[in-house]
């Protein structure tokens, strides 16, 4: 049995039987097997100290993230890290339940960090980081037990993916990071646990999202029937007549002002009432609906299948071959659907990972992939090939194939660096070979 | 997290160990762009520009009609791609200022497939021939130019001898077009 967790707080384990009563309940599902346990499961001191050890990172301190806290601090973690780069709006007070009116303005990760660790007592510690997922790198993803997701953007989420899945090192138990991902919109919302590069992954899952509802271009710019299409108009198109060279930004009191007043303008026009300010910042900023009560149910299953990962106490959601996605559907009544949502084995992210490949620095580009179409798992016949800053070479399309054709004869040396990563396409194949080339020296 | 690293041993049991890593990745949408103009079916009516061939997420599309009221046009788009695609439907553009019911004055395009319904499993072939598709058919019932979309729907001959006019640089209905036609 491997717990694949690094990084320890102080604290001591054994702590006098008072402290340990708040914890009464949690150790009775520790403290014993029950029917559905695995049977290497060991009931006791190991899962209390698991969990007590265990540094996980929750990514958003939004409506989920806020439950998310308070829910694992209330589980028994002890060592957490939030990561948020957003600052407190008013319009956030109503569900994210830490914040307060006081709060406007400051850093949510930072507010919600202190709150949730002041009313959690001593043992637990709460770190906040106030910036980008994507100003740390693998070493700072590296520490943690396990990721939490309570993000409401899918280009975040995607991006913690590929980072997670990249960061697998087949010799390293340690490497592997579970991914809890927690969403919502209005009544609906899901909870799925992904096991980089085992389980289907959120790129292979992507079509579970459906694209933004957008309205047609021709329907804005002629016959808007909602406030919500005058708006997107001032937003789109009105916004590049009269602006042009005006980069929109959507936190910038004085552009929404003036798309609020074009779009308000506009629906006088086609008798449409309803703009307002607040809705017009929601159409520009593409907020979808939150529901508190939603986020309450999707943060508590997410938190829940947390706890089980970390202790082994019961069977988790997404194991290799079971279930690992969790549907929630509340506004027609209330269904659930969990279900196993199969990896993709073209998936972009975690379909045929990069493998090592020697190779001879001073061939060229052209001899090397002579090569690839001689080997026997490949046996390309047109192969296209780039690394993530260059275009190798492109079979098609013309343009790109006269642009890239110098590259043929130029030495491997010279256009990737020795372990880089190129990904190799060829019309005769659906997927992408993605190799690390090894330089032979 | 028990017997989780021991199934992931089982899973890669053929799998050779990995060489070093913290290079840069390939990424999602770089992938999928890679593999969209792999299959790209250009004909000899179109044709692609990169001005900086290691980016492909951002191109050119030229269009030359060989057909249609559109003939002897030369028509040049933008295509920007974000990191998000195939989630986010590419952005496109036209760069000229023409006269057309379904692409207004400063270039945006009414394509269906580019708003409403666009699904990650389109490929930048189907908006390729969507566009293709607008100057063979231009559409009155769902115009982003209004002017043009009437003119096309009242008389279409007349429309016919505006679109020429447009193209050769004239100027319809007191708005001065841009000269697009083919060197
Ligand atoms: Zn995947």
């Amino acid at each position: 049995m491997t717990l694949a967790m690094t990084g320890t707080v102080e604290l001591e384990p054994s702590q006098p039987s008072n402290a340990r009563a708040k914890w009464k309940h949690m150790d009775t599902v520790l403290d014993r097997s029950g029917p559905f346990t695995d049977p290497d499961f060991r009931p006791g001191e190991t899962p209390k100290e698991s969990l007590a050890r265990a540094k996980v990172l929750v990514i958003g301190a939004g409506g989920l993230g806020c439950e998310m806290l308070k829910d694992l601090a209330s589980s028994g973690f002890r060592d957490i890290h939030v990561i948020d780069m957003d600052t407190i709006d008013v319009s956030n007070l109503n569900r994210q339940f830490l914040f307060r009116q006081e709060d406007v303005g400051k850093f949510k990760a930072e507010v919600a960090a202190q709150r949730v660790e002041k009313r959690s007592g001593s043992g637990v510690k709460i770190t906040p980081y106030c910036g980008k997922i994507q100003d740390k790198d693998e070493d700072y993803y590296k520490q943690f037990a396990m990721i939490i997701c309570g993000l409401d953007s899918i280009e975040a989420r995607r991006w913690i993916n590929a980072t997670l899945v990249g960061m697998v090192d087949e010799e390293d138990p340690d490497s592997l990071k579970p991914l809890i991902d927690g969403g919502t919109e209005g009544f609906k919302g899901q909870a799925r646990v992904i096991f980089p590069t085992m389980t289907s992954c959120i790129e292979c899952q992507l079509d579970m999202h459906a694209p933004r509802a957008a309205v047609p271009l021709c329907t804005l710019a002629t016959i808007p029937r909602q406030p919500q299409h005058c708006i997107e108009w001032a937003h789109i198109i009105a916004w590049e007549e009269e602006r042009k060279g005006d980069i929109l930004d959507t936190d910038d009191p004085e552009h929404i002002t003036w798309l609020y007043q074009k779009a308000l303008k506009r629906a006088e026009q086609f008798n449409i009432s309803g703009v307002t300010y607040s809705m017009t910042q929601g159409v520009v900023k593409n907020i979808i609906p939150a529901i508190a009560s939603t986020n309450a149910i999707v943060a508590a299953a997410c938190c829940n299948e947390a706890f089980k990962i970390i202790t082994s106490c019961n069977p988790c959601l997404g194991l290799p071959g079971t279930d690992n996605y969790m549907m929630y559907t509340g506004d027609e009544s209330v269904y659930t659907y969990t279900f196993e949502h199969q990896k993709k084995p073209d998936c972009p992210v975690c379909g045929n990972l990069s493998r090592p490949l020697q190779v001879n620095q001073d061939s060229t580009l052209g001899e090397f992939l002579d090569s690839l179409t001689e080997r026997p798992e490949a046996q390309l016949k047109k192969p296209t090939i780039r690394t993530e800053a260059k275009s190798l070479y492109y079979q098609s399309p013309p343009s790109l194939e006269e642009q890239t054709r110098h590259n043929l004869s130029k030495k491997l040396s010279e256009l990737v660096e020795n372990g880089e990563e190129v990904a190799i396409q060829d019309p005769a194949f659906p997927t992408t070979f993605k190799y690390k080339l090894v330089f032979q020296k | 997290m028990l017997k989780i690293w021991s199934m992931k041993q089982k899973q890669q049991q053929d799998e050779a160990a990995s060489a070093g890593t913290k290079k840069k990745k390939v990424t999602a949408a770089q992938l999928r762009v890679q593999k969209d103009l792999s299959e790209l079916s250009l004909g000899s009516t179109m044709k692609t520009n990169f001005p900086n061939p290691d980016d492909i997420l951002n191109f050119e599309l030229t269009i030359e009609p060989d057909e249609g009221m559109y003939r002897g046009g030369s028509f040049v788009f933008t295509f920007k791609i974000n990191q998000n695609f195939p989630h986010d439907p590419p952005k496109v553009k036209c760069t000229q200022k023409i006269y057309h019911p379904n692409i207004d004055l400063e270039g945006n395009v009414c394509l269906n497939i580019l708003r409403e319904d666009w699904k990650p499993v389109l490929n930048l072939n189907a908006v390729i021939v969507g566009l293709q598709f607008l100057f063979l058919e231009p559409n009155a019932s769902d115009p982003l130019n209004k002017e043009a979309a009437e003119d096309l729907k009242v008389n279409r001959e007349g429309f016919k001898r505006n679109v020429r006019t447009a193209l050769g640089g004239g100027s319809v209905k007191g708005e001065s077009y841009e000269r697009v036609l083919k060197k």
